[in-house]
Formats: structure tokens, sequence, C-alpha cells
């Protein structure tokens, strides 16, 4: 650079270095919108759904009664301090049975959802695939499965296997197959068709690997929110099933079983009725409420 | 201030806002978007908004139609529209203003236009609600003679398309006979010709010079100062949602006073600044004539020296390739491309441009491997690449890069930094050298060790997009295919990643095949130019033979169509019927060498 002649003025403003300007000029951009404030249904939920669990594993810390064994002289007896929620007929406590309950209601619930998952998930995977004929195929299984109302489909199924815990979780588990291989199938089709997998074919990457790197994975996240959201919905067929005495037999404190055996006394007491068909609606709601909120929250996030 | 600037007529302002402030509830810190911006817009006037995103340029615009947003509080000292204070308005107040008095023209047409309504309807419907014509008569007569107005050939026809049904160009001009349908005093264009391609760019802007020729007043959105030049009387530049320059266009282009807006002006890549580091741009001012034009000098860095281009690493012979479109129409094969030729030796820079639908991206995923042509050989390294198999590619494929323009979407969403470039590392070392690989890698691209933890999703576009130039490094490739990889970036973060790029191909030879639609950014980095056009290759040869002597009638108008900024104040000037006596020139020189 020559001296500055009298003629020519300099105002030269050097920039700043490139790394200055990375900071100077890009915000980073917000992760997720407002991470603080949570709607207080779910917090109420996530209570409930804590202390159903915390029912289901340790249920003698919440009542002194025996579930199975009751005193006929104090049969029938209304709610009060005493006895929480009343008696039933046989003068059982109607709080320590649905506290009790809610063991049989979970395990199936659960049960049913991890085989409807298990198998849903292989065949939802199968049809995300690029090959026409299986995706047909299995498409087709899941209209057939579908096209019976769950529960009647559970009915059918648990038939043939026989009554009890385990066959009512399987029918459970086989009537869900088609809503969770439904959503599977998607979001596999999503994945599969994404950039980072084409980018993996570039890495050098086989079909195989790059299949079980990149789209096993981000298939598999959406999972636990899909599985919550069904829960709800099959602890309610399985409430169902066992009101008609297609599961646990009495005297077992499972909720169906329960709402089953206060038909008979409704006219003059309600209670044995009317507790575990809250707690059943409770537990539907909480475990819905749950689900959505994940969903809501994580949607969009995945793929 | 009023050198240079065109004498307008006195008439009342259409707009006139002073200290405006919007902020958004609970977001943003509780800090308005846009602080204390003074505004005024006469009739037959075009200022334009220039910033880039996140600056609060639109939000400022969409204010002057109460559509900033449902929790948007606008404050202003005054804020008025026609002489019409509209402080107090009511939701029912703006709507009669809407239309009316203001129009908006939006970025992308194709949203903005209802699919289930033809263009005709959309248009006509901005006439009959605001109770102008009642009569369908003569409703359809304003409806046709609106989308003359804006250039649509076959009006009569048209009106009777739905907008997926037309072309770019014409759906952007369809947007602007709505806007303009119920004649407003004041058409707000934001970003109108973004996604646009050049040569239909300049059809659009021509439309809207036609509006304001006939007296209407434009607030024109923009992040691209060469489209402003052309076409704005003022311009406001605008950063963190404060105005730090402002004046007549050809002041602020040609005499910037603020280093944001020096910054803007030195970091457009153009031929001007090829084999110079577009970020280290400084700006000085030789006072030729001490009256009135300067012009501007703008001293760039070198970057390092170039190695010389070598063997030949990728052959692309005479490739064809055609789509079967589906069967609604009617399983009608389309050629994408045809008889493409062209190679690629080591170190060198191979420029593709081309309009959209021009088959740029088609040849790319053909060169990577990822499509196969229908004829036509591509060899890698003096060896089949497009007719072996998948697995036989494999092994090789390391050899051959790519950097996407949309670097989120290719990173695996649940990877970290330095899981995503370590999956793309040559050969496989050991835990403790990855490591030191993987930071050096991001060194490399300007990143730090800090970065390593980081998730793609909370970097910001730059910084993601040199995490994928990092990824493809980390093969060691001989070849990067680069499919506009800066078209989506803000014009200074631009500038820095097209500075890596050169800098990181300088130093490491690697060869570049560089997709894009911006020509200056092709005049800036490419040793040789492919022009694409309808699937054929109808130029190529050295950047500076193509782009500076084009000998094909269609490289002619494409590179007449690309806005420039001198050009721009020139043509304007002339319109003005300003004489310059010395038009103002830009000197560009690179120091050292």
């Amino acid at each position: 650079m020559t001296a500055p002649s009298h003629r020519s003025f300099e105002r030269a403003v050097p920039l700043d270095r490139p790394e200055d300007l990375v900071v100077a000029f890009e915000t980073p951009l917000p992760v997720i919108a407002d991470r603080s404030r949570l709607p207080v249904a779910f917090i109420v939920s996530v209570a409930f759904v804590a202390f159903l669990i915390a029912a289901a594993t340790v249920p003698w810390l919440f009542t002194h009664f025996d579930p199975l064994v009751g005193d006929f002289s104090e049969g029938l007896k209304p709610p009060g301090w005493s006895h929480l929620f009343g008696t039933d007929r046989l003068g059982r406590d109607v709080f320590a049975r649905t506290i009790y309950g809610t063991r049989y209601s979970l395990l199936i619930g659960f049960g049913g959802v991890a085989v409807g998952l298990g198998i849903g998930v292989i065949l939802g995977i199968i049809a995300g695939q690029r090959n026409r004929i299986l995706d047909e195929a299995v498409s087709r299984l899941f209209d057939m499965l579908s096209s019976f109302p769950g529960v009647l489909l559970a009915m059918l199924i648990v038939t043939f296997l026989g009554q009890g815990m385990l066959n009512i979780a399987i029918a459970v588990g086989i009537a869900g197959i088609p809503k969770f291989g439904r959503v599977v199938r998607a979001q596999t089709q999503l994945v599969r068709d994404a950039d980072y997998v084409t980018q993996a074919t570039i890495y050098g990457l086989s079909q195989w690997q790059a299949f079980l790197r990149h789209v096993l994975p981000n298939v598999l996240v959406a999972i636990p929110i899909i599985a919550t959201v069904y829960i709800g919905s099959t602890i309610l067929i399985v409430s169902g099933l066992s009101f008609l005495g297609l599961g646990p037999q009495p005297p077992t404190p499972e909720w169906g079983v329960m709402l089953a055996e206060s038909r008979d006394v409704l006219r003059v007491a309600w209670w044995p009725g009317v507790f575990p068909g809250l707690a059943i609606t409770a537990t539907v709601i909480a475990f819905s409420m749950v689900g959505n909120f994940l969903q809501k929250k994580f949607e969009g996030r995945v793929a | 201030m009023s050198i240079g600037q065109p004498t307008l007529p006195q008439k009342a302002p259409l707009v006139e806002i002073e200290g405006l402030n919007v902020g958004f509830a609970g977001a943003n810190g509780g800090r308005p978007v846009v602080i204390d911006i003074d505004l005024t817009i006469h009739p037959g006037e075009c200022v334009a908004l220039v910033g880039e995103s996140g600056s609060g340029k639109s939000v400022t615009a969409r204010s002057l139609l109460n559509l900033a947003g449902e929790r948007a509080s606008t404050r202003a000292r005054r804020f008025e529209i026609k002489g019409r204070d509209v402080r107090g308005y009511r939701e029912a107040d703006w709507r009669n203003l809407r239309g009316t008095v203001t129009g908006l023209v939006m970025q992308d047409a194709l949203v903005s236009l209802d699919p289930l309504r033809t263009i005709g309807q959309e248009v006509g419907e901005v006439i009959s609600s605001h109770k102008i014509l009642t009569d369908p008569g003569s409703i359809r007569e304003r409806t046709l003679d609106t989308l003359r107005r804006v250039g649509i050939p076959n009006a009569a026809d048209r009106a009777l398309q739905y907008a997926h049904q037309l072309s770019g160009g014409l759906r952007q001009r369809a947007l602007i006979a709505s806007a303009i349908a119920a004649n407003p005093d004041l058409i707000i264009a934001d970003e109108p010709t973004t996604s646009l391609d050049v040569t239909v760019q300049a059809q659009v802007l021509q439309v809207l010079a036609e509006r304001i020729r006939e007296g209407a007043g434009v607030l024109l959105i923009s992040h691209d100062l060469a489209v402003v030049a052309g076409i704005a009387d003022r311009v406001i530049v605008m950063r963190d949602g404060k105005v730090v320059d402002s004046g007549p266009t050809r002041d602020v282009l040609t005499r910037p006073r603020h280093s944001y807006t020096r910054q803007l002006i030195a970091a457009v890549p153009s031929v001007r600044s090829r084999g110079a580091r577009l970020a280290s741009a400084r700006i000085e001012f030789v006072a030729t004539n001490t009256e009135s034009r300067d012009s501007i000098k703008i001293t760039r860095e070198p970057l390092p020296d170039r190695r010389e281009a070598g063997e030949v690493v990728l052959e692309v012979e005479m490739i064809s390739k055609s789509f079967i479109s589906p069967k609604a129409a009617g399983r009608v094969r389309s050629t994408v491309l045809k008889d493409i030729s062209f190679d690629v030796r080591a170190g060198e820079v191979v420029g593709i441009v081309g309009e959209s639908g021009s088959g740029k991206s088609t040849c790319a995923k053909i060169v990577l491997g990822l499509l196969s042509p229908d004829q036509g050989e591509v060899r890698l390294l003096g060896r089949p690449w497009a007719a072996i198999s998948e697995a036989a590619r494999r092994p090789v494929r390391r050899k051959l890069q790519y950097i996407p323009q949309d670097a989120l979407s290719s990173f695996d969403p649940r990877y970290r930094v330095q899981d995503i470039i370590a999956e793309n590392l040559a050969g496989k070392p050991e835990r403790k050298r990855q490591r030191e690989r993987i930071v050096s890698l991001l060194e490399l691209v300007g990143l730090s060790a800090e970065y390593l933890e980081r998730r793609p999703r909370s970097l910001s576009g730059g910084q993601r997009q040199r995490v994928s130039i990092a990824r493809a490094l980390a093969a060691e490739p001989i070849l990067i295919v680069c499919d506009e990889p800066v078209s989506a970036l803000d014009i200074c973060i631009q500038a820095q990643v097209l500075d890596l790029l050169a800098e990181l191909q300088s130093k490491l030879g690697t060869a570049l095949l560089f997709i894009s639609h911006d020509l200056g950014v092709i005049e800036h980095l490419a040793d040789r130019v492919l022009v694409f056009h309808n699937g054929r290759v109808i130029e190529q040869g050295t950047a500076e033979a193509v782009l500076g002597h084009p000998q094909q009638p269609y490289t002619q108008s494409l590179l007449a169509a690309v806005p420039d900024i001198q050009r721009g104040l020139t043509a304007r000037a002339q319109q003005a019927g300003v004489i310059i006596a010395s038009p103002a020139q830009e000197a560009e020189a690179t120091t050292g060498g």
C-alpha cells in the first residue's frame, strides 16, 4: 500500500476475523420452544402413573387389609373411616382390592403392549422396506386384523387359547399388532428415504449396515411414545375381557373381575363397582395424557 | 443526503412510522425483535429493507398489515398509513386496509395461493370481497386485466388454471396480481423473488417496477443487495432488529457508512473476488472527485496458491437419463439428461450452473453412484463407476464425497458432531487417535473441540455446513460433489463457508464438482464451468471464457439476468434521468500476491 496521498482519504475498516463473525452473525436456533412450562394435567398424570407403579409393586404399603380375606360380618359396609372405599359382599376391603388390582391391570396391559409391539415392530419394518410384495402382504394382514373390533378379536383368541393372565395378554397383544405395525411401517418408510441414509451409502456402508446403524435406531426412538399412548386402551380392553370372565378368575382382585362381582349388589351398594371403575378410567386417562404429551413434544424430532 | 436521489413528487407519504417497536410475549428473552424503526414510504417510491434472517425485516413489514403474528405487541410513537393513525385500529379496521391500501406479496406462491381455486378465482375474490365491483362480468373483466398487467400471457386461459399448474414465474406473477387487484397504494413484497431462477426473477422485478412507475409505493424485503440496487429508491439495512444504515440506494451501496453494510457488499461473490477471501474484505473510499462520486475499492486477502490440475479423476461420457412420469400424466417419458460429457481433474474446481429443472442434481446423483444412467459411462479414477454393482463401488466410495445443501437433514438425528465425523473417518483408528483426528478436522473447518459433544440441531446454519465439510474431508476424498452447499445461508455466512471451501481446496488439492444456481458463486470459485439447460450441457470451458465471453444466447441471457449492484445502480440512474459525469467504478484489487 502506498502512503495516502492528499487527494485520497482512506477509511479502511478491517472486517473481523471469520471466527468472530460466526459469533457475531449467527444465533443458534432455540432447541425446543418452551421447556419451562409443563401443563398441570401432564404433571398430575405422571404423578398418578408413578403412584400406580408403586401400588403394583408394593401394595402392602398402602393398605393393611388382605385383598382376598374378608370378614363376613363386615359385608357391604359403605365407605367410611375404617374402610375407605367400603367393603364388598364378602366383607373384603374394596380399597385394598383396588390397590392390589393395579398389579394385574398393569401387568396384563404392559404384557399385551409388549406382545403387540414385538410382533408389530417386526412386521412394520418388513413392510417398510422397498419390497412391494412383502409390503402388500403385511399391510393386508394388518387390514385383516384391524377389521375386527379389538375386544372381539381378543375374545376370539382367548377362546382358542383358554383363560388366564398370559393368554389374555397374548390376545390383547395380537389385537394391537396393526396399530403398532402401521406406525412402524410409516416411520420406516420415512427414515429409509432420509438424507442421512443416502449419506450412509456415500460413506460406503452396505445396505444392511446402513439399516442397522441409521434406519432401525431412528425407527425405534418413536416406540416408547407409541407404547405409552396405547397402554391405556390396552388396559381398558383387558378390564373388559376380565369383566366377561375371560381373564383372571375370582377371587383375584382384578378391576374387571371386581366390576363383574359388583353387578349383583349394585342395587344396594354402589361402592364395590364404582371404585374399580374409577380406577380404570383414571388409569386410562393418565396413560393417554402422558403418551399424547410425549407425542406432541417429540413429534418431528425423529427422522 | 439527497445527492443522486431522484426528486420525488411532493405527495403526502403513504406510510409514516416513527419509533416502531415489535415484540413477542415470552420470546427472544422479552427483548423486542424490532427496535425503534423509522420508516417513510411515498407514492411511486420503492423502499428496500435489507438484512439477514432474524434481522426483523419481515416482522417490520408485516406490522404494516398487522400480520406480524398473534402474540406480537406493536408500539410506535407515530404510525400512520395514508394519513390515518392506525395505532388504535381493531382487526376489522385492518381488514379494510388490506387489499385496498396495502397488498402483500409473499415468497412462496405455491403455498400462498389456495390450491383449490384457480388463479382467476383468487384474483377475482380480492375484487369482489372489497366490493369494488359487484357484477360478475366486470369482476371477470377486471381480473383478466390485472393478470395482463402483471405480464401473464393468455390471461383468459391462465385464469382457469390452478397454482400448481403454472410455472414458478407465472405463479409468482399471479400472486402479485392478487396483491394488486384492488389497486392498493402500497405493495409489500417479502422476498418476492428468492426461490426463483434469475431470468424469472428479472421478469418479476420488472412487474414490480411497472407498478412503481404507475405510482404505487413498494416496500421490498430482500437479503440480496443486487436486487435492491436495481429497483429501490431508498435502502434500510437492518440487523438484530435495528436500523444500522439507511439512505438513498446509491449512497448506501456506494458509500456504506456502517461496517455491517460494507461487509454485506464485500461478501457478495463475483468474478472480481476470484482467488481472494470473501470475508476478509476491506472497503476503502478513494475520492476521485471530492464532490460527488467516490468509487469504492474492495481489498481482499488472497487465497493460498493453487496447485496445477492433475490427472483426470472423473470422466462422464455421454450419459443420458429419463424418467417415466406417473400414470396420471399418461406415462410420458421425460428426458432429464441428454448426452452429458465432461471430466474433472485432480485439484480442479468444476462448476455446474443452470436453472431449476436443468438436470444439475440428477447429474450429481449419477456421479455419486446413487442413480444409474440409462446410457453412457462414468469412470472414477480411470475405472468403471456407474456400470458396476454397488458392492463393487463400496471400497472406492470414500474417494468421492458429498456436501449437500441441507446439512441438518443429512445428519442422523441421534448423532453428536463427533459421531457424525467418526463414522466417515478414513481407516479405523483406535479411540484416542480417532478423537485427535476428529478435533483436527473440526479445527480445519474453523470449529473446535468444544463442538464434539454438540448436536447438529443446536448449531447454526453455517456451523452445520462446516460439520458437513469436515465429514466429507474425514474420508480423505479425491473429489467432493457439492450440491448448492451455500444456497441456504445468509450472505456473510456464505462468504465464510466459500472461503473455507476455497482454502481447504487449495490446501488439500481436493477436486470439487460444485453445483449452484448462483453464477456469482461459480464465477468466484470455479476453474471450469458447465452450463446446463434442459438436460444438456450447452456451453463449457474455463470460467473466464464461459462467463466472460459467453457464446451461447442462453448463457448470455442468463448472465444478463443476474442482478449486479453496479449495473442495477447505473440502470436506475439512467431511468431517473440523472446524468452521471463519471460512473462509479468498483475497483477491486487483491493485495499481496
